[in-house]
Parts: C-alpha cells; sequence; structure tokens
C-alpha cells in the first residue's frame, strides 16, 4: 500500500513538474501554434468520440491540469524522437496526431485509475471526493474499451474486465479478511478504557494464538491423527500398555492429574509412537514425520518471529532517539486518540501535565548535576539490589532442586514434597515482579522505559528459574540413562527366558504371547521430559487464573462491596482496585511460549493445551481487565513497534532451541519407546530414509554436504557475510547521523542568517501580500507554493507557474488546479535539504525526481 | 443482507470503499453509529442521498470523542460548514483519517488542521498555548505555557517566521515515535 500511495505521490508530482515545464515552452516558444495543436487535437477527439457536450466539459474542467501536464509531456517525447530542431515540432504534431491522440487518451485513462485508486489518500471532503470519484470512474468506463485497435482492442478491453473483476475480487477478498481477524472488537473495547498499552498485550496474545495455531496444525495434521488412524491400537505392544503394576489405578484421577496412568501411554506424549517405518495402506513414515515435524516448529516459529520483527523495525521509521523535538512532540503527539473512558483521560491529562513539568524542570535545571547524581545514585542501588534479589531467587531454585532429588529416593512423600520445585518457582514468580517494580520506583524511568527495565529483569528472573530447573531435569536423564542399561538386559532376559521355557515345554505350538503389559519396560526418559512440561504448564495456567481471579476479581469485589461499611475508603485507599500488569503478563506468556516450544518434541499434544490456554485467556483476562482493573496511573501509549515483546520472544525461542538440540543432537533414545527406537541417536532417521528410500546419487551428495570440508567453510562465508552487511549497515548509520548534524548545522545557520536580516526583503514581501488574497481560499498547497519562492531551488518554477495559473485561469481551473497539486507531501513543501534525507534507510524511496518527462510510466509508452 | 442493501446502494458502498479506509461491514456499522446518534432524524434508506446534518451536541456526545480534549476542533475540521455539524458523508471521511489505516502524511496534514485553531494555515502561539491548556486543562500557570510555546517553536519551526508552517510541522510530526 505505501508504494501505491508513493507512486500516486510521484505521479502528482511529475505532472506538476510537467505542467511547469509546458509553460516553460510556452513562453519560450511558439505558445501560439501549439495551443493551436492544442485545440485541434481536442477538437478531433470530441469528433472522433463523440461524447455529450456537457459531459466532454466536465470532463474537462475535472482533468484539466493533468491532461496539460501529459500532453507537454507527449510534446517533450515528440520533441525527443523527432530531434531535429524545435520548430519542427508543430509538423510532427499535425502527422502523429492519431496515434499521440490515442496514447494520450491512455495516459489519461491511466490517470485517472490512479487517482481512483489513491482517492482515499486525498483530503478532500467527502462530497468532492465522491463526485471526483464518479467523474473519473465514468471517463474510465467510457474511454477504456475505445482503446487499442482492431484486434488489440478486443484483448485490451477483456484485459480492463479481468482487471476489474481482479478488483472487485480483491476488495471482496480484503472484506472477507478483515472478518477474520479474531476479537477486533474486543480489543478495541479495551483500547478504549486502559489506552493503547494494554492493548498491545491483547494484540501480542492474538498473534501468539495464530502461531500456535498453525504449530497445532502441524503437529496434529502430520504426527497425531496419522498415529491414531493407522498406527497399531492400544493395547498391541509394551510401549501402548500400561504395566501391571499400574493397571489398578491407572484410571484414577489423583493419577490421570499428575499426568501418568492412561494419559503417560497415549499419543500425547512422545514414549507411546512406534519405531516401524511406515505405517498404514499409506506407508506413512511416522518416524521421519515426527522428527521432521519436531524441526519444522522451530523453523515456522523463527521465521514466523523473525519476519514480523523485520515488519516492525520497517514500520517504525524512527525511534525518537532524535533528542530535538521533545516539547513539539510532547504537544503534538501525547494525547492517545484511542482514549474512551473518563477514567483514562483523567489520568491522562494528569500525566501530561507531569510530563510537561517535568521536562520544564528538567529544561531549567539541565546545568544542576546534584540531581542527577542523586539518580545515578538511585538507579544503580537499584540494579544492585534488583541483582540480589536474582542471585537470592537463583540460590533458593538450586536448593529446592538439589532438596527435590533427595525427596526422589525417598519412599511415600507427601504431595507438598512433590511439588516443591513448582511450587517455589509459582511464588518466585508471583512475588519477584511487585517486589522488582517497588525497587524500580527508585529509578524514576520514564513508565515505558521503565517498563522494558521491569520486563529485562524479570525475564533474567525467569530464565534463570527456568534453566535451574533443565540442569535439574537434565540430571534426571542422566540417571535414566544409566537405569536404562539395567532394564535393558532385564528386559531381553525375560523375552528370552519366556521364549525358553517354552520351548523347553518341548510342545511344537508356538507359545502363547508374553501380554504387553508383562514386559518389563525402561524409564522412558523422553516422556518423563514430556510429562514435566505439560506439568509444568497446567500449574503456570492455573497459577495464572487464581492470581487474576483472587488477586483483581475478589479483591475488586471486596473493595467494591465492602467499602459500604468500612471505615476508610477502599477504592482511594489502601487495597483499591489491581492495575493490568502488562509486563507481567507478556512474561508470561512468553516464558509458557518458550516451554511450549521446548516441550512439544516429547509431548506432542502440548500445543494443543497451549492453544486452549490461550483461546480461554484470551476470554478471562479480556473479561478481568474490563470487569475488575482500573487504568494505570501514569497512562503512556505503547509505541506503534513492539518489537521488545518480538526480541524477547526470539531470544526464549533461541534458548529452547538449544536443549532441545542437544538431546536430539547427543543422547540416545530409549530402547522401547518413542518412533526412534533401537537408534543410536535420533537425527539417523534421516540418515536411514536417504539411505532407503532416495536414489544412490542423492545420499551421495548428502553424505559430500554433510562434510565437515563443506560445512566448515560455509559457515565461514556465513559469518563473513553477517560481518559485511553489519559494516555496511553501520556505515550507513553513521552517514545518516553525520546529514543530520549537517541539517541541524544548516537550520542554526538560516536561522542566524534570518536573525540578521529579519524582514529585509521587501520585494518577496510585496509579492506575497499581493498573492495572498487571491490564494486564500485554496488551502494550504498554493501557500506552500508561495513559500517556495523564498528558497532558492530547482522546483521554484513549479511554484510561480502554480501560482501563475491560479491567478491568469478561470476561478475553476484554479480550484481544480489547487485540487490536482498533492496535499502538501512531500515534494513540494520539504526545504531542499531535506532531499538528502530520502536515499536512506528508513525511508522506502527516493522521493525527488529529476525535472523532466517521466521514462517508461503507463501502458501507452511502447506507442512512441 | 436484505436489509442492508437499502441503506445504500452497491453502487454507493462501492464509491465508498474507495473514497475511505473501510470494508463494506465497517462502513454499515459506522451507519448505524451515526443513526444511533439521532434514530429520529436520520432515515434508513441513504438510496436518495437525504441532506440530514447532525448538531454537535450529538457528535460530541460520542463515546469516542467524549473525552477527547480536541472533539470540538475535530469536528469543526471535518465538517462541512466548520460549525461542527456533520453530514454523514463528514462523518465517514472523519473515522477514515482517523482510523489505523490511514497513511501518516493523511494523518499529519489533518493533525495540522486540527491544531490551526484560528484557520489561518499556521500553527501560531495562540494555537499552541490553546492546544497546551486543552492538553493540561489549565493546570499549568502561563509563564510554564508560554515557556513551552516558545520551546515548541524553537525546535520545529525550520525558517524562523515564528509560526509553524504546514511543512514544518510534517518534518516534525512524521518521526514521532508516537504519532499514530
Amino acid at each position: 500500500k505505501d508504494k501505491e500511495e508513493d507512486e500516486s505521490k510521484e505521479e502528482d508530482s511529475c505532472s506538476q513538474q510537467n505542467r511547469a515545464s509546458r509553460r516553460k515552452n510556452y513562453q519560450r516558444k511558439n505558445s501560439d501554434g501549439k495551443k493551436a495543436g492544442e485545440e485541434g487535437s481536442q477538437q478531433r477527439e470530441r469528433g472522433k468520440k463523440a461524447p455529450t457536450k456537457d459531459q466532454k466539459e466536465l470532463e474537462n474542467k475535472e482533468s484539466k491540469t493533468n491532461k496539460k501536464g501529459k500532453e507537454g509531456e507527449n510534446k517533450q517525447k515528440t520533441d525527443r524522437k523527432n530531434s531535429t530542431s524545435s520548430a519542427s515540432s508543430n509538423s510532427s504534431d499535425e502527422e502523429s496526431l492519431s496515434e499521440e491522440e490515442l496514447a494520450m487518451l491512455m495516459e489519461q485513462v491511466e490517470q485517472k485509475k490512479k487517482l481512483i485508486s489513491a482517492m482515499r489518500n486525498k483530503p478532500w471532503r467527502m462530497v468532492k471526493k465522491l463526485s471526483v470519484l464518479r467523474e473519473a470512474q465514468a471517463f474510465v468506463e467510457k474511454f477504456e474499451g475505445a482503446l487499442g485497435k482492431g484486434k488489440g482492442k478486443k484483448l485490451y478491453a477483456y484485459k480492463m474486465m479481468m482487471a476489474k473483476k481482479w478488483v472487485k475480487f480483491k476488495r471482496d477478498f480484503d472484506n472477507f479478511k478483515t472478518q477474520c481477524i479474531p476479537w477486533e472488537m474486543k480489543i478495541k473495547e479495551v483500547e478504549s478504557h486502559f489506552g493503547s498499552s494494554v492493548a498491545s498485550y491483547f494484540i501480542f496474545l492474538r498473534w501468539m494464538y495464530g502461531v500456535n495455531l498453525v504449530l497445532f496444525g502441524l503437529i496434529f495434521g502430520l504426527v497425531i491423527i496419522p498415529e491414531v488412524l493407522m498406527g497399531m491400537p492400544y493395547g498391541s505392544m509394551p510401549r501402548k500398555t500400561v504395566p501391571r503394576a499400574e493397571q489398578a489405578t491407572a484410571m484414577d484421577f489423583s493419577v490421570l492429574w499428575d499426568f501418568e496412568g492412561y494419559i503417560k501411554y497415549s499419543a500425547l506424549f512422545y514414549g507411546y509412537y512406534n519405531n516401524q517405518r511406515t505405517i498404514g495402506w499409506l506407508k506413512y513414515r511416522l518416524p521421519m514425520a515426527y522428527f521432521m515435524v519436531g524441526v519444522s516448529v522451530f523453523g515456522y516459529s523463527l521465521m514466523v518471529v523473525i519476519r514480523s520483527m523485520a515488519r516492525n523495525a520497517n514500520e517504525s521509521t524512527a525511534d525518537g532517539d532524535d533528542d530535538n523535538f521533545i516539547f513539539s512532540w510532547k504537544m503534538f503527539t501525547s494525547w492517545d486518540y484511542l482514549i474512551g473512558n473518563p477514567e483514562t483521560a483523567d489520568n491522562k491529562f494528569a500525566s501530561i501535565t507531569t510530563s510537561f513539568k517535568e521536562s520544564i524542570v528538567d529544561e531549567q535545571e539541565s546545568n544542576k548535576d546534584e540531581n542527577i547524581h542523586l539518580r545515578r545514585f538511585l538507579r544503580v542501588l537499584a540494579n544492585v539490589l534488583i541483582i540480589c534479589c536474582l542471585c537470592g531467587s537463583g540460590y533458593l531454585i538450586y536448593f529446592v532442586v538439589k532438596r527435590s532429588q533427595t525427596f526422589s529416593k525417598m519412599q511415600n512423600v507427601g504431595w507438598y514434597e512433590r511439588n516443591e520445585v513448582e511450587i517455589v518457582m509459582s511464588l518466585l514468580g508471583m512475588f519477584c515482579p511487585p517486589l522488582f517494580e517497588t525497587i524500580a520506583a527508585l529509578e524514576n524511568y520514564h513508565p515505558r522505559i521503565g517498563l522494558k527495565w521491569q520486563l529485562g529483569r524479570i525475564f533474567a528472573l525467569f530464565l534463570g528459574n527456568l534453566y535451574t530447573f533443565l540442569l535439574a531435569l537434565m540430571d534426571d536423564v542422566n540417571e535414566k540413562l544409566a537405569e536404562e542399561d539395567v532394564v535393558k538386559n532385564i528386559t531381553r532376559w525375560t523375552l528370552l527366558g519366556h521364549h525358553n521355557s517354552s520351548a523347553g515345554n518341548g510342545s511344537a505350538i508356538t507359545p502363547p504371547p508374553l501380554d504387553p503389559a508383562d514386559v518389563p519396560r525402561g524409564p522412558c526418559w523422553e516422556t518423563t521430559v514430556g510429562i514435566e512440561f505439560v506439568r509444568l504448564t497446567v500449574s503456570d495456567i492455573l497459577v495464572t487464573y487464581i492470581t487474576i481471579l483472587v488477586g483483581d476479581f475478589i479483591r475488586a469485589c471486596f473493595v467494591r462491596f465492602v467499602n459500604y461499611c468500612w471505615c476508610w475508603d477502599l477504592e482511594a485507599g489502601f487495597p483499591s482496585y489491581a492495575e493490568f500488569d502488562i509486563s507481567g503478563n507478556v512474561l508470561g506468556l512468553v516464558f509458557n511460549q518458550g516451554m511450549i516450544w521446548m516441550g512439544s518434541f516429547y509431548a506432542p499434544g502440548l500445543v494443543g493445551i497451549n492453544v486452549l490456554r490461550l483461546l480461554t485467556s484470551m476470554y478471562f483476562q479480556c473479561w478481568a481487565v474490563m470487569s475488575s482493573n482500573v487504568p494505570h496511573e501514569r497512562v503512556f501509549k505503547a509505541s506503534k513497534s513492539n518489537n521488545f515483546y518480538m526480541g524477547l520472544l526470539l531470544l526464549i525461542l533461541f534458548l529452547s532451541l538449544l536443549p532441545v538440540a542437544y538431546t536430539i543432537m547427543s543422547l540416545p533414545p530409549s530402547f522401547d519407546c518413542g518412533p526412534f527406537s533401537g537408534k543410536k541417536r535420533m537425527y539417523e532417521v534421516i540418515q536411514e530414509t536417504i539411505e532407503l528410500d532416495f536414489p544412490l546419487f542423492v545420499a551421495k551428495i548428502f553424505s559430500y554436504v554433510a562434510n565437515p570440508g563443506l560445512i566448515i567453510p560455509a559457515i565461514l562465508l556465513m559469518v563473513l557475510a553477517i560481518y559485511y552487511l553489519n559494516a555496511v549497515s553501520e556505515a550507513y548509520q553513521r552517514a545518516n547521523a553525520e546529514l543530520k548534524k549537517k541539517m541541524q548545522m544548516q537550520r542554526e545557520e538560516e536561522k542566524n542568517k534570518r536573525n540578521n536580516k529579519a524582514s529585509t526583503n521587501p520585494m518577496l514581501q510585496d509579492l506575497e501580500d499581493l498573492l495572498t488574497p487571491s490564494t486564500k481560499n485554496e488551502s494550504h498547497p498554493k501557500q506552500a507554493e508561495d513559500k517556495k519562492i523564498e528558497s532558492p531551488n530547482k522546483t521554484s518554477p513549479v511554484g510561480k507557474q502554480g501560482k501563475a495559473a491560479a491567478l491568469d485561469g478561470s476561478p475553476m481551473t484554479g480550484g481544480r488546479g489547487a485540487a490536482f497539486t498533492p496535499p502538501p507531501h512531500v515534494f513540494v513543501t520539504q526545504p531542499p535539504t531535506l532531499g538528502v534525507w530520502s536515499p536512506y534507510p528508513g525511508q522506502p524511496r527516493p522521493r525527488g525526481r529529476p525535472v523532466g518527462p517521466v521514462p517508461g510510466r503507463g501502458r501507452g509508452q511502447p506507442r512512441y | 443482507m436484505g436489509n442492508k442493501q437499502t441503506i445504500f446502494t452497491p453502487e454507493q458502498l462501492d464509491a465508498y470503499q474507495d473514497c475511505t479506509f473501510f470494508t463494506r461491514k465497517e462502513i454499515l456499522r459506522l451507519f448505524y453509529r451515526y443513526r444511533d446518534l439521532a434514530p429520529q432524524l436520520v432515515p434508513l434508506d441513504y438510496t436518495d442521498k437525504p441532506d440530514v446534518t447532525l448538531p454537535y451536541e450529538l457528535i460530541g456526545s460520542m463515546p469516542e470523542l467524549k473525552d477527547n480534549p480536541f472533539r470540538q476542533r475535530i469536528a469543526e475540521v471535518f465538517s462541512e460548514d466548520g460549525d461542527g455539524n456533520m453530514t454523514l458523508d463528514d462523518f465517514l471521511d472523519m473515522f477514515s483519517v482517523l482510523s489505523e489505516m490511514a497513511p501518516r502524511d493523511l494523518k499529519a496534514y489533518y493533525a495540522f488542521k486540527i491544531y490551526d485553531f484560528n484557520n489561518d494555515d499556521y500553527i501560531c502561539k495562540s494555537d499552541l498555548e490553546k492546544t497546551v491548556n486543552k492538553l493540561t486543562r489549565n493546570e499549568l500557570t502561563p509563564e510554564e505555557v508560554s515557556l513551552v510555546c516558545e520551546k515548541v517553536i524553537y525546535e520545529a519551526d525550520a525558517d524562523n517566521d515564528g509560526k509553524l508552517s504546514l511543512e514544518d510541522f510534517q518534518h516534525m510530526i512524521i518521526r514521532a515515535p508516537d504519532f499514530l
């Protein structure tokens, strides 16, 4: 869409330039002759198409300026083509008229179409927009069929028809798409009550839901459903059966709640899958699919996160690092236009006032240093305190994990001992963030920056917790691996013994097969890991919901109803209502997602649980926010790009990729459960597939590619490329900063110059005075052009000519002219120094164009 | 679907979609919002383009605008007659520009008009003072207000004529991180 916009802008400016150059032509040389030619061409056009007179007039009025611009262009083109002399242009005009006319018409039609597509970007009144639109549409309708001749005509008409259909289809599709965006109204409602920062959390939640839905589709469609439909049924083999010892309690709720029993031996977990190479009549390669899905879950997530980060980075043209406009920005952009709630508005007013006062104070006391020293000291102190907290919590978790390892060796431990790690982690997650917030009050940052710090700290806390948990889990896994070797032997001996005993009987009949429930099993560490993650996720969900219910809802009810019979004002006083905790919620979401990414390889059903969680929490949290939270005291706007959230997500994605990659690459899979059982490493499934299912040369190529001799240079190359790109971008940034400085200096210089000879240019003053009354009613564009005179600039002819047009033309033409000058966007209005800005990153395209004909635009071009 | 079609002809809807940033459904929703402001005034049939204007008191009471300090200015800028009384066309226009799909250039243009209280195509000091007072509900002292205004002019006035022209304004605001 941006592109279109730019194009239309360019279009406008170009036509303007053309108009200008045309005018110049008029003044310079045989203007009479050309006028005659123009007149003639118009007449011929009239004769040929024979439209009704008033229609024609309408079009003329409406498109006068543009058409003239085009004609000027055409003239120039023919000039160039003939290139004999400018005097001969008249005759050449006469000769090539019909063709030229046609091309011109085509140009006009194109112009109209552009106009139609850019209509919504014009700052006109709706009535005018509508009427211009109607005229343009009528014009296009009328003439586009007439273009082209003979065979080309039909083709052209057909193309036009298709284009129209395509536009209609696109529009319908867009309508459909916007209807498909879920929860738009809900989020808008929250936004109007709490400002855009709270809404940004919900938008993030919705985005997460979308990503998880895709992951869910991948895993369910390619792994779980094939296994359920085509795999061996439950009870057919040891890994798919509950062991004899557990069968009695396998259906108890308390067991199921711990994800043991029947749930443990279901398709939700890694251990259930069989290592058979192909299943069912489809010959579906399940182990292969399992591996590929596991990889592509990460691949897709990485891609999505990075893509949306890149898009956000493109959208935000500036990061506001420019501190030139503190007050201006405060004044013009501090109001959040999305606020629609009196309470929020009150808070907003208060916060704007305080921020103004703060910056006034800053401005006045920018020389005094005491304040800054105090602030620096407080900030350092706060950071020290927070680091202490982090270390403390890390040690606590380490301690608890150690203790739980001793507990796990003991028999009949209580419920608390079993769940101590989870409980401590949840408690830390609940109490540390408010503690950090209290400490952060010392620092006195702007709330937006404060939010980032807060997020970073909680992130560190959670990360520490998570990795301690992972280390403990690793210990567990290693223990299980050792145990497995023993069990493997036992299993083999049992099976052997069974065979021997039945063979020893001497009977010819095959022995009754050993019941799968009786076969001794290995511990299957993969399923254990999966269960841990599922448990953690579920307990996280519960803690979140209970916190919301108790901390927000019950508190709100209490404050609301007990307030009638209480000795102080509860609503304004101590407990008050809760605020919506953006940082905590965002981090909760991010960490939960990390858990999902880590766990989904060993518990394919985890993504399903997460989808449910996100769905319910969308409704639940929307309800909780609207019913029991109050807007922040210092309402602030979320900046448009929430790349910070995305950055956190990317980091956690990478960190959760590490342990999974480690287990896949360097731990042996269990011998009796899961799709990779019997292999030395999980990734061997790929080698197996390549060897068995692909032709030989593929395997050869693969072995070459996998050669370290090739991989190391490739990695080196990538590193070099990264280095190069980094250097380039740094150079750009430096150039950017340099230019900024230059611009600043120029501005200062200009100012000084102006100050010296303030109002010493009486001639210009007079000119302006003369022009102001005639242009008064034509709004900005003219004014802008007036100003242009003052700056010695190559576009100045445009200004002059535009003004001339306004002066000498009929009021109608003038008005139209004003209408067709673009809303003074970029080209006409920017001071000359600004042109330098364009070719740098951040600006999508260079906007300035050299004066002159536009090369190769529009369909009519090849005819020249 | 049946009764929806009678409000606008399909051509009208298409034209509105071309002129605004809205989809068909949003246009209809906005129409109902408009109608709900004064059900007795606004007919349910817009196919023959009735000439209906809602007074500013009704427009300004919408929840979207109710708490906005600039509501009067917004209504004035977007209304045909400049007094804040709006036809449906003006209404759609306003929400189209305020919607999040509108490009920043367009928004900057209208924002300039909104902040230009005395319609002289420049934001001069009195406009700035009005803006500050509206934003802070007159809680700053006159000295503070004038200080802020001077600062703003110092920062944003590139051609040093003591007031902000549209180009100054755009130059400044396009780069603001908060400008939506």
